[in-house]
């Protein structure tokens, strides 16, 4: 089990249990974290799962691939550090990993 | 279309050997299914030959079809989910919808272009059904609500199409571009125009008709606003952003009128269609309306599934740009693809017990319904809020909205929905 904190646009924090293996959006989904709403259910199809990394852990969570760019890439919300959170895997590193959750999900 | 056209029209189809209608799915060879028939679909008898497709050929192909030109059936949802995760390969440029492209406007807004000019002009407009927006619009969309539910008939016989879906639907499309109010329903009018397959429902007469309306009629309405709000400080309508919009503001007029009808036909029948489906999702499953009184709270998880359930656009069509496999099958450079959203919506692979109608369903927004990808409906969220808001305004009102004669379904391969829908309404 790896930890994880989500960030509540008003800036409670909600910190879960993720299993290794799922993605950083199942982590949210299984823990009832709201503003996560996953239509897709993890095929990077849909964008609602968008999350802030936290700068510091921005670089360590791994590249954007080309369909999640093609597809943020159409919100005119996004941020330097967005990224979405069906396509972060969750591994023992990620402990700690901190993420915020956009006012526009909500 | 009158009812004496609709048979005429079915009696025509049903002479052509190529014809389903009427059959039983198992009675037809694969090799000779030719899904895409507007007869299959205005009497609602598509199911079991896209049940045959998805258990025996998920991916088919129709040479001879008596509608359209050759095209892919794509009916799986997994299916379905690559094609829309790879607009590289399969383009929405040469149109999307299975009929064809000789209508120039079809080809000139943003969900029938692919990168980078789709996403462009997509920005643009996004900013209209951003969710401070809609928070925005949802206390003018409410009491327009109210006010259209507090005139109904209580005690007789109406259609529910006409006095309900289409009204709310209408006067929220006059809000999202602030038109005329008093001139609303020919909003209506155009969009019904643009979807309207002249061939065969006779909506208007021909597809020189079709354009003439909308260039003649249509445009210099939508120009005339423009011109106005051109000149003026940039507003929160859809006009104003276009207007304004850097990758939009120098349009051509047809671009502008292709942006326009999807703006117009994304906000209007999809919508519509999706309030009467409810009604009739919930008459037709008296145990889920019972479900519903006793928890209203299920509503807004119960909006999703009345849009699975009705999938008001049947499909979205695209173009492979290469040659390249699908499930299995060879598709050519040039092959139309048409993905099947009524029957991914129906696929137990992906969607337990498909068939029945749950209000309280597990993970009910994952259907097919908006797309998915880069050309994902951009209204989505707008769509479910004019639904969430209209059923809990219904609900505070009438203990039952109910069905009281039979449907009439669209002659339509592509848009899913009524023209009638009788009802009574019975207050608390």
């Amino acid at each position: 089990m790896t930890k994880i904190t989500f960030v509540k646009h008003d800036g409670e924090e909600m910190v879960v249990d993720a299993e290794n293996g799922t993605s950083v959006m199942n982590a949210a989904v299984d823990n009832l974290v709201p503003g996560i709403d996953a239509d897709c259910g993890g095929e990077c199809a849909c964008a609602t799962c968008h999350v802030y990394v936290d700068e510091a852990w921005f670089p360590r969570v791994g590249n954007t691939n080309d369909a999640e760019e093609a597809i943020m890439s159409l919100n005119p919300d996004r941020q330097e550090t967005s990224r979405l959170s069906c396509q972060i895997p969750v591994t023992d590193e990620m402990e700690g990993l901190k993420v915020r959750l956009p006012e526009f999900q909500f | 279309m009158t009812d004496a056209a609709a048979n005429n029209a079915i009696e025509m189809a049903s002479q052509d050997s190529r014809n389903m209608y009427g059959k039983d799915p198992y009675s037809i060879p694969l090799e000779k299914y030719d899904i895409a028939q507007s007869a299959l679909f205005h009497t609602n008898t598509m199911w079991g030959f896209f049940d045959r497709l998805r258990k025996e050929d998920p991916v088919h192909y129709c040479e001879d079809s008596i509608e359209h030109s050759p095209y892919w059936s794509v009916t799986k949802y997994k299916d379905i989910m690559e094609v829309e995760s790879n607009p590289e390969i399969y383009s929405s440029a040469l149109g999307i919808s299975i009929r064809e492209n000789r209508d120039s406007f079809n080809t000139t807004s943003f969900i029938a272009m692919d990168e980078p000019q789709h996403g462009d002009q997509r920005r643009t407009v996004q900013g209209v059904v951003a969710p401070t927006n809609l928070a925005i619009l949802e206390p003018l969309i409410r009491g327009r609500v109210a006010e259209i539910l507090d005139s109904l008939p209580v005690g007789e016989t109406f259609n529910w199409v006409d006095r309900v879906s289409i009204e709310l639907t209408t006067q929220m499309l006059a809000t999202l571009f602030d038109f005329p109010f008093e001139d609303r329903s020919k909003l209506t009018y155009w969009s019904d125009v643009a979807t309207c397959s002249p061939e065969i429902d006779k909506f208007v007469e021909s597809e020189d008709e079709r354009e003439r309306i909308l260039i003649e009629e249509c445009l210099p309405a939508f120009t005339e606003l423009w011109n106005e709000r051109v000149n003026a400080e940039p507003t929160s309508d859809l006009i104003s952003m276009l207007a304004h919009g850097k990758e939009t503001r120098h349009m051509q007029p047809m671009e502008f009128l292709g942006n326009l009808i999807l703006l117009i036909v994304g906000g209007n029948d999809t919508t519509r269609n999706s309030l009467t489906g409810g009604v009739l999702a919930l008459n037709e499953n008296p145990d889920q309306y019972q479900k519903l009184r006793e928890n209203l709270d299920l509503i807004p998880k119960m909006i999703p599934e009345i849009i699975r359930w009705q999938t008001p656009l049947t499909h979205m069509a695209r173009t492979a740009l290469c040659d390249t496999t699908l499930g299995g099958k060879q598709i050519k450079k040039d092959d139309r693809l048409v993905m099947w959203y009524v029957s991914g919506n129906r696929d137990e692979e992906m969607i337990d017990n498909p068939y029945e109608f749950i209000i309280d369903r597990d993970k009910p927004r994952q259907h097919l319904s908006f797309g998915f990808g880069i050309h994902r409906c951009m209204g989505n969220r707008l769509a479910e809020m004019q639904l969430r808001i209209a059923w809990e305004e219904i609900s505070k009102r009438f203990s039952k909205v109910e069905v009281v004669g039979e449907p009439v379904r669209n002659r339509s391969t592509f848009v899913k929905g009524y023209s009638d829908l009788p009802v009574r309404v019975h207050p608390l």
